[in-house]
């Protein structure tokens, strides 16, 4: 085993070790603090397969931007923490259980068994400079669009932010 | 040489089903959110491995429209629910069930 195939399995452990308890957490406070480990293992991950911009921007998206929005509102709530979290009922798990089970099993199956997956992936690297040029080359159209989605997504939660906080005013104004 | 593709698509595979089992099975609708945000993560790593097997770059172009909706999604759906908050005081998903007949 060269040392890097260690570096990914030691990586893999600690993404799913640190996942696994992120979504059994009471408290959401401690599974989002939990989920930047993996988050950031992840980074980590794509920067092994060759993928550095990505891994930085995982990093400074997913482990920095969106985690700590998590975080915000977390404590912008103030929520307690509830027993459990858990949907109870045994009868309600099962057919999820059994249903998800099987397409785990199938998928686990399907991959194991393609000849194709066992050759190893090479050890390569994607310069940030290619990558840059060939999505402003090849899927220029699309980054408009996505430059389309983030406005609509702002403009849609200033608007739910703002509605919100103009019922509290005249709210307020009433009782006075 | 790193692992074989079959293994790190299998630990994209396992990602993908914890993140459905937050997504499915917790009450609060913060970790509903957030079991979302695993689940597009694991379809990223997945993507990165593709664009290195088949050393085509178009599967990391792929990954940074993932963060892009990613990013969008969180935006919308946590103002959906500070504002769910604001109306009813609680984000457990179990009690909005006012349309239930």
């Amino acid at each position: 085993m060269n040392p890097f195939s260690f570096l990914f399995y030691l990586l893999a452990v600690i993404v799913l070790a640190s996942t696994a308890i992120a979504i059994s957490r009471r408290h959401v406070l401690h599974a989002v603090v939990y989920l930047i480990i993996s988050f950031i293992g992840t980074g980590l991950i794509f920067y092994l397969l060759g993928a550095p911009f990505l891994a930085l921007l995982e990093i400074i998206i997913y482990a920095g931007a969106i985690m700590v929005l998590f975080l915000f509102i977390v404590m912008m709530l103030r929520l307690t923490p509830q027993h459990a979290g858990w949907k109870a009922g045994i009868a309600q798990w099962a057919p999820a259980l059994v249903l998800g089970g099987i397409s785990l099993a199938i998928a686990g199956f399907m991959i194991l068994a393609d000849p194709a997956g066992h050759a190893l992936l090479p050890t390569l690297t994607a310069r940030p400079v290619e990558l840059g040029r060939f999505l402003f080359q090849k899927y220029w159209f699309a980054v408009e669009i996505a430059s389309f989605l983030l406005l609509i997504a702002l403009v849609g939660a200033l608007y739910l932010g703002r509605q919100g906080e103009k019922k509290e005013k005249v709210r307020a104004r009433e009782e006075l | 040489m790193i692992v074989p593709f079959s293994h790190v698509l299998l630990l994209a595979v396992l990602l993908f089903f914890m993140g459905a089992a937050c997504a499915v099975s917790r009450r609060n609708l913060i970790m509903i959110l957030v079991g979302v945000e695993i689940m597009l993560n694991a379809a990223g790593l997945a993507f990165i491995a593709a664009s290195l097997k088949w050393q085509q770059l178009d599967g990391q172009i792929f990954v940074i429209f993932i963060l892009t909706v990613a990013a969008a999604e969180v935006a919308v759906g946590l103002a959906l629910i500070v504002y769910a908050h604001r109306r009813t005081g609680s984000v457990d998903a179990n009690r909005y069930s006012l349309l239930k007949g």
